[in-house]
């Protein structure tokens, strides 16, 4: 699961940002009149309805399960199972994703587990032959 | 402010009709609703309609084309899961305001069979998570365990609870008792939700007519109107955790909120609850949301039987959404024809009995959308 720095695959989600060295990472923004931060870039606050006081950040890389389940069945060409969780971000962002690099059956998960975020290249279900960069979350 | 009344409900038995069209069953509930009132389309003064898959068709239109085309103004409207509690909504809010006196809404849903959510351009599912709604659900489930240590025989009593209800409705889309193994060694979808967890993609119709007090007076319809004691929505608030994991609980908390000040009642003052079981962990959460019970008390109360027909306070004796089917459009008013039936005393094996004050819930939303929530109290008149 080592961060692929070559790809040129373009990112699944917005969010997700390269910088000019070819390093990957989520990317967010912080209130700074509510202190709120955000996945992905925005330009009014909706915690506190502040405008023009976002600032872009790059989120932590690191985290905590909040919530997860494991996908039985999915969309008809989805493999399953797969681990679907909810991540604390270890500064305060939420955000939702597939913990990968674990056995995918309820035993193996806790909550409040430590993760970090990985980035790999993958073929959404409907873009065959099309590799995007997307992100996963893997066991810390 | 005049009060509302509802002096006509119906709707169609749930069931799977792919041979139909969407305004012919909108058509056969709005013509059940007025039959009920003992109106017709002519003395309806506007039209508020709730529909999903087909929200830029105009099926408003399309359904008076069906039944009679009159002229009035007709309002289509598309919100989630709340769509067709949102048209009543409407309706009751334009008596409200003294704009019209007698109105008709409906709300209407063909569904396909399978998962619903995702969307999108390029799928993320399974790459950035689930997008499928049993998923979402039940990651709401896993936080109540999180918190409450929520067992998965506790979820899985909800859907036990609304099968067993559904025998005695014969407009539910199952009939089938489900005991608890079957429920829990059904195939499972997204822990701890099995297939039988899950709510039913059905097609349906449900339609109600309102009226003002003094129509209601003036016509003679007092002995079959249902008051509307309460009629709110809400959207969701700012919750941090909300882009991450769709909320319905604190838009459901706010609407509750609302809803018991307005109609200056309590939980403990109802009767029966009609709430959003979507999925068997949403009915759990809704107790402690609606306030049913205090936070953390969901699991006992399944436990209990507090919330089956005959216990403290039944929920979904029409089986549910869980079995009774739930066409996205129709539910809204589905639930309120429900509760208005027991109040009328007219609910035959399922009557809750002396019931005198029910409440409707309805809530919607999805990955990244946010949520539409909906509740109603009724009253016996």
């Amino acid at each position: 699961m080592a961060d692929d720095t070559k790809t040129k695959a373009p990112p699944l989600t917005p969010f997700i940002k390269t910088t000019a060295e070819g390093e990957h990472y989520l990317s967010g923004s912080r209130c700074q009149a509510c202190n709120e931060i955000f996945v992905g870039e925005r330009t009014v606050c909706a915690a506190c309805c502040a405008r023009g006081k976002m600032a872009a950040v790059r989120l932590a890389d690191t985290g905590k399960v909040y919530a997860y389940t494991i996908v039985e069945r999915s969309f008809p060409g989805v493999k399953t199972p797969f681990v679907d969780v909810t991540v604390d971000l270890d500064d305060g962002a939420h955000i939702k994703g597939t913990l990968e690099g674990i056995e995918p059956v309820m035993a193996a998960i806790k909550f409040d587990m430590p993760v970090k975020v990985a980035f790999r290249e993958a073929v959404p279900i409907n873009t065959p032959g099309q590799p995007y960069l997307t992100y996963v979350f893997v066991p810390a | 402010m005049s009060d509302v009344y509802i002096v006509g409900v119906d709707m169609i038995k749930f069931g799977r009709f792919p041979d139909r069209t969407v305004p012919d069953l909108a058509a056969e509930a709005a013509l059940l609703a007025l039959d009920d009132a003992g109106l017709t389309i002519k003395d309806m003064q506007a039209l508020y309609c709730g529909n999903l898959g087909q929200a830029s068709g105009m099926v408003g239109q399309r359904l008076l084309a069906e039944i009679g085309q009159t002229g009035i103004p007709v309002t289509n409207v598309a919100n989630a899961c709340a769509t067709g509690a949102t048209a009543f909504r409407d309706g009751w809010m334009a008596i409200k305001a003294g704009v019209y006196d007698l109105v008709l809404a409906v709300g209407v849903e063909q569904m396909g069979k399978g998962l619903l959510g995702g969307g999108g351009a390029v799928s993320t599912e399974g790459l950035i998570g689930s997008g499928t709604m049993p998923a979402m659900f039940a990651q709401i489930g896993m936080e109540h365990t999180r918190k409450w240590g929520t067992t998965f025989e506790q979820f899985a009593k909800v859907s036990v609870k609304n099968h067993h209800h559904s025998t005695m409705n014969p407009k539910s889309m199952y009939r089938v008792e489900t005991p608890l193994e079957q429920v829990m060694q059904s195939e499972m979808i997204s822990y701890p939700n099995t297939k039988l967890m899950c709510s039913v993609n059905v097609d349906g119709s449900a339609a109600a007519v309102l009226a003002s007090e003094a129509t209601v007076k003036r016509l003679g319809l007092m002995d079959r109107a249902v008051k509307i004691r309460t009629s709110v929505m809400s959207s969701n608030p700012f919750e941090e955790r909300q882009m991450a994991m769709p909320d319905f609980t604190v838009a459901t908390r706010l609407a509750a909120k609302w809803a018991y000040e307005s109609a200056g009642v309590g939980p403990e003052d109802l009767n029966l609850v009609e709430l959003h079981d979507c999925f068997a962990t949403a009915e759990i959460v809704h107790y402690e949301n609606l306030g049913l019970c205090a936070d953390g008390e969901a699991g006992r109360m399944i436990d209990e039987g507090a919330t089956a027909l005959g216990g403290r306070i039944p929920v979904n004796v029409s089986g549910g959404l869980l079995s009774k089917g739930h066409p996205l459009g129709a539910t809204g008013i589905a639930n309120i024809y429900e509760v208005a039936t027991h109040l009328r005393g007219s609910a035959g094996q399922r009557q809750v009995e002396g019931a005198r004050l029910g409440l409707t819930h309805v809530v919607g939303g999805g990955p990244g959308m946010g949520t539409a929530c909906a509740i109603h109290i009724l009253e016996k008149v």
